[in-house]
């Protein structure tokens, strides 16, 4: 890090710029800028919108400072219990399958990384096969079927639990560790599992937050095997009650219960309410995501 | 004696011996073993249900095996080959639009100087990652929206006529590869821009020395340092060309736009757990995963050939 600090302060200083160069860094800088700009518009304006009455809306879409500003949305869409259901068991599976997800990791990647063990390359060869071919939805959804986790939380939280890439990432890097700190605790009579426990994993740590912030990501937003593997509205996670309120018409009952309270508030604000709570805790991970993703995450070739 | 005995006695036993003596690293294999063999491979034992007259009083085991019925069923029907051209024609347009802007996006970001801006930049392109389908798309089809919907409402401010993009087979791909940029483009640079700065300033540096200009020095030093992660992030994304994902084309498709959002996930999903057609299903996906390991592997032999990178 020290040392591309000290290049990039080098190159602006020491080399003369050219036309060329001015040309290029104004071209990079409108680009960047401007599709930068375009992905972040749309989370303003939703945050935005939720807070601003229905008819300032229709009135004008670009109006960043309305005159009045509304919790209605907000009030209603706290009320819908679904959303709490669809919380706790997106709470559960995210939280329950990243650790499960972690420790399998470890415990799969290490024996990978030490040569007296035999038949690691047999191992290896056969997750890397499952990159590229699997028995597909039918098959799978078969399997679940028949180990009874239909509708079970199990269901959504054990098919995507270890993946041939984290597991490739893992055992690379636990091989770039130096092999002398193992070798003294194995002269010192501790066995495998101390070895891995005492010493590998507290080495592991870094990857370890990068690849579990990912996982957790991953499970918080997946609703595929929710679609496949539960028809309980209680075992929806947050994702499939989003849908259900954003694409389709449970906004809309949402503001028939709300109409007993005399409070009506537009299908469009409770959709835009409902985005940004089902968003906040991926936003309050977000900055810890942004440290590690660019640590280490290096795409190389699956070979040794 | 003693030691003669242990030494005729070693081939013997080392197994045993080697397996005591690592018993600890072979127990750690057993449950990263047990989800490989539950969740991979038996999965890819059911294939075998594609061949099948498959019931359910009956199992795999007592299943009938039916010649390839469902298999000449499939190639005879108009329905299976509008989904393969669905889902080729989708992958096709992601290759040739979303492949190449991770990659100019990187180049462009490297020439940011000024911190701040760059981090800020960063911190914008990267968040719709990290944000679900259905949010995005939440977000996309409200905005998009015949009645109140926000891009609508703009091109007809800027003169134009209402589109009916979410309701329509001509807007739909447009739809889909938009969003699939927005989610996707701006982390897609990670990659490249790990491998722009692995190259060393000092070929710069000389290469200024020598005169070269800006172009030269992107020819000549940038496009080589990166050319091996463009290989195999195309190698990884053409055996990809028969996946599209269920989760973004699902939460699109409706009945105004199913003449060309029919792709391999959804349709398998649909004949298969909707309508309970299991074998027909299993055989359409058997036959979606048989041709993208072939695209794989081919690719990847290519490459070889051509001296460049590989993925293994």
């Amino acid at each position: 890090m020290e040392t591309v600090k000290k290049v990039s302060v080098k190159q602006t200083t020491h080399i003369k710029r050219g036309p060329d160069d001015y040309a290029v860094a104004g071209v990079s800088y409108l680009i960047t800028g401007v599709f930068a700009l375009i992905c972040f518009i749309p989370f303003f304006l939703v945050v935005l919108y939720s807070f601003t009455p229905y008819d300032l809306y229709l009135k004008n879409h670009f109006d960043f400072f309305p005159e009045r500003l509304t919790l209605d949305a907000y009030r209603m869409v706290i009320d819908y219990g679904y959303i709490w259901t669809g919380y706790r068991n997106t709470l559960i599976i995210t939280a329950t399958g990243t650790i499960l997800s972690m420790l399998l990791l470890v415990v799969t990647a290490y024996p990978l990384t030490r040569r007296e063990m035999k038949g690691r390359k047999l191992i290896t060869a056969l997750w890397v096969f499952t990159m590229f071919f699997s028995g597909g939805m039918i098959p799978e959804y078969f399997l679940m079927r028949s180990l009874g986790l239909l509708n079970t939380r199990w269901a959504m939280i054990l098919p995507g639990m270890l993946g041939c890439y984290n597991l490739i990432l893992m055992r690379n890097y636990i091989d770039g560790l130096p092999d002398s700190l193992e070798e003294a605790a194995t002269i010192d009579g501790a066995n495998d599992l101390v070895v891995l426990v005492k010493i590998i994993l507290p080495l592991c740590m870094p990857i370890l937050a990068t690849l579990g912030l990912f996982t957790l990501v991953g499970y918080w937003n997946s609703y595929f095997s929710a679609i496949m593997y539960t028809t309980k509205r209680t075992m929806w996670p947050l994702q499939l009650v989003l849908r259900e309120i954003v694409f389709e018409g449970s906004a809309a009952e949402m503001e028939a219960a709300g109409a007993a309270d005399e409070n009506l508030t537009s299908p469009f604000l409770l959709r835009m309410a409902s985005i940004v709570v089902a968003t906040v805790p991926i936003m309050c991970v977000y900055p810890f995501l942004q440290k590690y993703f660019m640590s280490g995450l290096v795409l190389g070739g699956v070979k040794e | 004696m003693a030691q003669n005995m242990a030494v005729i006695n070693k081939p013997k036993t080392s197994l045993a011996k080697h397996l005591y003596k690592n018993r600890w690293l072979y127990l750690m294999c057993i449950p990263g073993l047990a989800f490989l063999i539950i969740f991979k491979y038996i999965p890819m034992y059911g294939v075998i249900m594609a061949f099948q007259d498959f019931s359910f009083k009956k199992g795999i085991f007592g299943s009938s095996f039916n010649n390839f019925a469902h298999f000449k069923q499939l190639f005879n029907s108009g329905k299976f080959w509008n989904v393969f051209t669905n889902s080729i024609v989708l992958s096709m347009l992601k290759l040739l639009i979303n492949f190449p802007i991770p990659i100019l996006l990187a180049l462009l970001l490297n020439e940011l100087r000024v911190k701040w801006f760059k981090k800020v930049t960063q911190t914008f392109l990267y968040l719709p990652h990290f944000m679900s389908w259905i949010v995005l798309g939440g977000i996309v089809n409200n905005f998009l929206s015949m009645n109140d919907g926000v891009i609508n409402d703009l091109i007809v401010m800027l003169g134009g006529q209402k589109i009916n993009f979410l309701g329509s087979n001509e807007w739909f791909r447009f739809v889909i590869i938009a969003t699939n940029i927005w989610k996707e483009a701006g982390w897609g640079t990670i990659i490249y821009l790990a491998a722009l700065s692995s190259i060393s300033p000092d070929l710069y540096e000389a290469a200024t020395v020598d005169g070269a200009n800006r172009w030269q020095k992107i020819r000549h030093i940038t496009l080589p340092g990166i050319a091996s992660t463009v290989v195999i992030t195309l190698v990884l994304q053409i055996g990809g060309l028969m996946n599209n994902g269920f989760e973004q084309i699902y939460l699109f498709q409706n009945d105004l736009n199913i003449q060309v959002s029919e792709v391999f996930e959804i349709y398998t999903y649909k004949i298969g757990i909707v309508s309970g057609r299991y074998s027909y299903s299993t055989a359409v996906g058997l036959f979606k995963n048989v041709i993208g390991t072939i695209l794989i592997f081919s690719t990847n032999r290519i490459t070889k050939k051509l001296g460049g990178a590989t993925l293994f």
